[in-house]
């Protein structure tokens, strides 16, 4: 799987709320190379001047048929701001597709929960499509502070059951996702989970407790994204750096030191 | 098409003047989707260290204007590793592999550096003796005369190829170092590695990095880098090798112009994978464009 480095047109800005955005690009010129779930592209901001640096932001979904994929992003700082003021026909420098994803369980007919917060659900939905599309079952275990932070519903529900929770109550059960009644009531195969750390430790601890497998796909701070720098490293398990652009954004909760 | 290839000593030739600078392009096959690294002069490949070092806790970056800070701190498996996994997979790319040796004391600096001797196809190391990284050696030895000639001398006497050494900004008289270290018989110098700096996170009080301090590198250092290569290049007899921010093939003709005969490519290449091989065709370019036959009629050209 070749990584490529391009000027990809943006199609569409879809405004979720005013800081979230879907950005579509497309490639004009060549058949996009094939994205598995849960890597990522680093986007150069050539319109923010400030931006020095590339931002690692998640594959969202594709769609092969208009040779598009698209990106969720959360406008936090300068870079990810001037990423929603992209119009229709700007140019994105991308870079990917980077970094190794979730894993597609073999046969059919599994059971995931793929638990996301934030705007860590980006790489989820299409990871549950992927899923679904090899025959598995996942189910989305979406959590926010309130109703207004859980987004592409109708997206996620395309794929696999939706559960949600709120912090407020505002939407679906009223607590954290580790408190969702889902937990209880359904039984799993395999678990993944993207979002704040806090969030990802209790999923990871919880499927911990159960036995079950769990992927955790990590947001550290990055300069390269291609294994070169050294920058993004976490500690596994028996306290060796490793990369996380590069052996990750995914990796099976057991093998880091910070699910203890 | 202007004559591009340059000589840095009796052993090292360059089909252009571009390196890649250590640290910042892995091992080269990390690119290998991305370019043609058959185009650059050479590769210089991640700082190498006698034994295998973690490195430093995360978080190991932080963005600033124009640059970046990092505090990597020489993680690697170690030379007995590079040697035996990582040598057979770049020896025969069709450009110079360079290692760039790091260590704590002059005699694994040696140790290492002789390992990198048995090599065919690792012509140069580049010593590094200005990582502000690592508490253990690293910029110890390069900010003072005595140490940096230490290790020059215990690296020599082990390795006979082309021994450039690494430069550390972080003095107050560069110029007397490239001596010393000029004096010990280094082959030639390159300069600079990253000058040290700090950024807080106001809201938490804190050092972004995790050990508070780390090298600055970026189109923020150029000037500070352009200057220091003027200085070293009138200093020195042995061919400098420039670098620091350099982020296009103008920049790299101003160090050119300031006396070095090779530039590398560093941070740059997180911005644009193919920075470094843009910069070397540029660097063409531009030499045709303004009817210069060959580079070296611009190598020292702003004296
Ligand atoms: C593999 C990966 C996938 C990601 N996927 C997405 C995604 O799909 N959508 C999305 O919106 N964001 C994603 N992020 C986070 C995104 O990269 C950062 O939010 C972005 O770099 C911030 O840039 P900025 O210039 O807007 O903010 P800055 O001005 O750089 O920073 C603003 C704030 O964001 C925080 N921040 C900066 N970088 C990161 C980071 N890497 N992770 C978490 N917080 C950060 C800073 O600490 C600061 O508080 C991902 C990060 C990684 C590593
Ligand atoms: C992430 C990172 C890692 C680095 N690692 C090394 C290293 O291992 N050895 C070394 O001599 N220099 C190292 N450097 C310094 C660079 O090789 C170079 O001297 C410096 O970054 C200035 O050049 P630039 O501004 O073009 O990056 C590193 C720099 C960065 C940014
Ligand atoms: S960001 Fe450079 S190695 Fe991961």
């Amino acid at each position: 799987m070749s990584k490529h480095v391009k000027d990809l047109v943006v199609t569409a800005v879809e405004k979720l709320r005013d800081d979230y955005a879907v950005i579509h690009l497309h490639d004009p010129a060549a058949t996009l190379p094939e994205i598995l779930p849960g890597q990522f592209v680093e986007v150069r901001v050539d319109h923010s001047p400030n931006t020095f640096l590339r931002r690692p932001i998640s594959i969202n979904e594709v769609d092969i048929n208009k040779n598009e994929f698209s990106l969720l992003v959360h406008a936090v700082g300068e870079g990810t701001k001037a990423m929603l003021a992209l119009k229709p026909g700007d140019k994105l420098n991308c870079l990917y597709p980077l970094g190794h994803g979730f894993t597609i369980p073999e046969g059919s007919g599994r059971q995931l929960l793929l638990c996301g917060g934030g705007v860590g659900t980006a790489p989820l939905l299409y990871y549950g499509r992927r899923l679904k599309e090899a025959g598995h079952e996942p189910t989305f275990l979406l959590g926010g502070r309130s109703a207004r932070d859980l987004l592409q519903l109708d997206q996620f529900e395309q794929y696999g059951r939706v559960c949600c929770t709120t912090e407020d109550g505002t939407y679906g059960e009223h607590g954290r996702v580790t408190d969702h009644s889902v937990l209880k009531s359904q039984t799993f195969d395999a678990v993944a989970t993207c979002g704040p750390m806090p969030m990802m430790q209790a999923v990871a601890r919880w499927a911990s407790s159960l036995n079950l497998p769990c992927e955790a796909s990590l947001e550290n701070l990055m300069a390269c994204g291609l294994g070169a720098c050294l920058c993004c490293v976490v500690k596994t398990i028996d306290n060796h750096n490793i990369c996380v652009c590069q052996d990750g954004p995914v990796f099976n909760t057991q093998q880091l030191q910070w699910q203890k | 098409m202007a004559k591009v290839n340059v000589n840095i000593g009796d052993g090292l030739q360059l089909k252009n003047p571009v390196l890649t600078a250590s640290g910042t392009f892995g091992y080269g096959l990390e690119f290998a989707d991305l370019i043609d690294l058959g185009r650059l002069g050479g590769i210089i490949v991640k700082g190498t260290t006698l034994n295998p070092r973690e490195g430093n806790d995360y978080p190991r970056m932080a963005e600033t204007p124009m640059g970046m800070l990092n505090c990597v701190g020489l993680q690697n498996k170690g030379a007995a590793y590079f040697c035996s996994e990582i040598y057979p997979k770049i020896k025969d790319l069709d450009t110079n592999v360079l290692v760039n040796v790091s260590g704590s004391s002059p005699e694994d600096y040696a140790e290492c550096a002789a390992m990198m001797a048995q090599l065919d196809n690792i012509p140069a190391i580049e010593l590094n003796i200005s990582c502000p990284n690592v508490k253990d050696g690293g910029m110890a030895f390069g900010v003072t005369c005595e140490g940096a000639a230490s290790v020059v001398k215990a690296v020599r006497k082990a390795y006979n190829k082309t021994l450039i050494v690494k430069l550390s900004p972080n003095v107050t008289d560069i110029a007397s170092i490239a001596r010393a270290v000029e004096d010990e018989g280094a082959d030639a110098v390159s300069l600079i590695n990253t000058l040290m700096g700090m950024h807080i996170d106001i809201r938490r009080r804190r050092s972004v990095l995790s050990i508070g301090t780390g090298g600055l590198s970026g189109p923020a250092v150029r000037p500070v880098a352009v200057r220091m290569v003027w200085q070293v290049a009138h200093a020195v007899k042995i061919p400098v090798i420039g670098l620091g921010g350099i982020m296009t093939a103008e920049d790299a003709i101003e160090f050119l112009m300031a006396g070095a005969t090779a530039i590398e490519v560093g941070t740059a290449n997180f911005i644009d994978p193919c920075a470094s091989v843009k910069i070397a065709e540029g660097i063409n370019r531009w030499l045709d464009e303004q009817g210069v036959a060959d580079v070296h009629d611009i190598i020292g050209a702003a004296w």
